[in-house]
């Protein structure tokens, strides 16, 4: 396998011919075999970024964009070694399975055995060996997909592309997918950037998530620092359900007055409002509870329930509660919440800088 | 029982109407196989008009032809890549090339013709070549081709399949030849049995173009009905629909195979 190379985006923005900003110009850096998901809601510009390191598309003036040391930007993509898979597919309708696959190994002018012997070799690792002779509207979405990916890892690009790639499948299909690619991105150790606005599809792939927004990197980090510290509202809203509990009012020893109850909070104290995840509050016994309030619904979730809590504030609360249990609308729950899984994205911001000074 | 007599009176109706329309044909057709057309079919069916417009007219089948093909191959050559820079172009430009495109078709072929006279009518080998007929010809079938590949280019999704190839390493040529061509096959069929179907049948510009050694076929056709007996004159019709008819089976077949396709 071709050595897999570091991607540099610098000042990387894009402005179209109708005065539309869709990517606000950026910095991005990619490890060599790191898989970076650009995750965000449609139309924040992923498919635009996604193209810029492509090559399909160029940064507006002042854009560059490497490939290890290498300046691309003048580059077309198909001198930039890209393999790219695409939401519809985009696979040859007027040749086979096996055509498909060998497309970019004829231009490369290898011989013909060792042509056939990569396609099948490919085949294999995509699990669709026997599938070469077919015609390509005989098969399923799945394996269109299976196809591409084939079709893209033939040519042992240096990099992987892909644009929502499993966007059009199943839910069912989808998860297998997913995780196919993500014994395939990791075999190959290949550097791969992979678009997506499923927040699932992007933490379990991602080594790192961009988080984008309107253009811009709102959140680059692992996946845990994302979904643990996320830099804004924005991001703790998108990548998952998120509380925001607003703090009326403050006691000494770092007690905030939320409606429903009190929180012990010490690392908050002054924030207008506090935030945390529906997984990481606890149900406990009224008597001991620090918020109470009043379930006025449930939403069964197959591995847990999601209750929403009236507390007395004007969004309920989303606490998770095991799946058997059984809640009844109206009836008072009990609720803790530890001092830990409390957080707030200005505040997440200010630790990471914390650390950043520590670490440098 | 109404529904039957219903269903029974629009057989007999669309049967009148098909009469009306074939019975011309066939006659025309008998008659160029009948000794002798004002006696009827009595005087005996015989192969000698043919043989006759044969002795007379080869030379016009074989010039129509050859028109034909060539027109094929520069209709081909010209309008593929013509459809192509239309699908890539803006929209406004696309349609109004589109548009203009289809003059020749609309404006009388005569008047085609005598614009082609007063522009290049006093360059003599070229006037006096069947190449003069060929710019006509090519002038007026040029949309027939690019309509069915445009349309076909517009359903395929090719910006996408470009970028797949691309990026696997196909510079601009290979993507053409390798993925657009082959793509918009089913539209280059259906326009290539256009062009040719038209060119083979057409009168007017060709009238107005043809020298006495660039007669085509209809030229021809027209000739004999001025100037030959009844029999001759239908011969040469036979002759005709023996060439075009396939050709008409062919496009209607092609037709069906892009609807399918899509
Ligand atoms: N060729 C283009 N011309 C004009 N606007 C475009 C073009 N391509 C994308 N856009 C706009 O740029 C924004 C970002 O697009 P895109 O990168 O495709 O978003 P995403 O992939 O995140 O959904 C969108 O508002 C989109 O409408
Ligand atoms: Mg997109």
């Amino acid at each position: 396998m071709t050595s897999s190379v570091s991607i540099t985006l610098e000042r990387c923005g894009r402005t179209f011919a109708n005065g539309h900003t869709a990517l606000h110009p950026l910095d991005l850096s990619i490890a060599a075999g790191e898989t970076l998901v650009l995750l965000g809601p449609s139309g924040c510009g992923k498919t635009t970024t996604l193209r810029i390191i492509s090559g399909l598309e160029s940064p507006d003036a002042g854009g560059r964009v490497r490939f290890g040391e290498r300046d691309v930007t003048q580059r077309p993509i198909e001198k930039r070694d890209v393999g790219m898979v695409f939401q519809n597919y985009a696979l040859f309708p007027n040749m086979s399975v096996a055509d498909n696959i060998a497309y970019g190994l004829k231009i490369q002018r290898l011989p013909a055995t060792e042509i056939r012997q990569r396609v099948d070799e490919v085949m294999a690792m995509v699990d669709l060996q026997g599938f070469g002779e077919r015609r390509i509207d005989a098969l399923s979405g799945g394996q269109k997909q299976r196809v591409a990916l084939a079709r893209a890892i033939a040519v042992r690009p240096k990099v992987l592309l892909f644009d929502e790639p499993l966007a059009a499948l199943d839910a069912k299909l989808r998860d297998r997918l997913r995780i196919e690619i993500g014994q395939l991105l990791r075999e190959l150790n290949i550097t791969a950037v992979y678009v997506t606005h499923d927040q699932a599809e992007a933490m379990a792939l991602g080594d790192r998530i961009a988080v984008m927004q309107a253009g811009r990197i709102a959140q680059l980090g692992t996946p845990q620092e994302i979904y643990h510290r996320p830099s804004s509202a924005f991001v703790a809203d998108f990548i998952g359900a998120v509380n925001r509990l607003e703090v009326i009012g403050s006691r000494p020893q770092g007690r905030l007055v939320v409606h429903g109850g009190e929180l012990h909070g010490p690392h908050l104290s002054g924030l207008p409002s506090i935030y945390c995840r529906p997984e990481d509050i606890q149900i406990v016994e009224t008597n001991v509870a620090a918020i109470q309030g009043c379930v006025i619904q449930s939403v069964f979730l197959g591995q847990t329930q999601r209750l929403m809590v009236d507390t007395g504030s004007s969004t309920p609360l989303q606490v998770d509660a095991p799946s058997r249990e059984h809640w009844r609308v109206g009836e008072v729950i009990g609720l803790t919440i530890p001092p830990e899984v409390l957080f707030h994205p200005e505040q997440c911001n200010s630790q990471r800088d914390v650390q950043e000074v520590a670490h440098g | 029982m109404t529904t039957r007599i219903r269903f029974l009176l629009q057989l007999g109706f669309t049967l009148l109407v098909c009469l009306f329309m074939i019975v011309p044909v066939v006659m025309s057709a008998l008659a160029g196989l009948t000794e002798n057309y004002f006696v009827g079919l009595k005087s005996g069916l015989t192969l000698r008009w043919v043989n006759d417009v044969w002795q007379l007219y080869a030379d016009t089948i074989w010039l129509s032809i050859r028109l034909a093909l060539a027109c094929l191959t520069v209709t081909v050559l010209l309008g593929v890549p013509a459809a192509y820079g239309l699908l890539r172009s803006r929209r406004r430009w696309a349609n109004a090339i589109e548009e203009a495109l289809l003059l020749p078709v609309a404006v009388p072929g005569l008047a085609t013709a005598l614009a082609l006279l007063l522009a290049y009518g006093h360059y003599r080998e070229f006037r006096d070549s069947w190449l003069f007929i060929l710019v006509g010809h090519v002038l007026f079938t040029l949309p027939f081709m690019i309509r069915p590949v445009l349309s076909v280019m517009r359903t395929a999704r090719l910006p996408q399949l470009e970028e797949a190839a691309a990026s696997l390493g196909a510079g601009f040529w290979r993507r053409f030849l390798t993925v657009v061509v082959p793509n918009c096959m089913s539209g280059i069929l259906a326009g290539a049995l256009m062009v040719v179907t038209l060119s083979i049948g057409e009168f007017n510009i060709t009238w107005m173009l043809h020298t006495p050694l660039t007669k085509t076929l209809p030229v021809g056709l027209a000739d004999s009905y001025a100037s030959m007996r009844l029999e001759i004159g239908s011969a040469y019709t036979l002759i005709f629909l023996v060439m075009i008819v396939p050709l008409l089976v062919a496009i209607q077949w092609a037709g069906r195979l892009t609807v399918q396709h899509h």
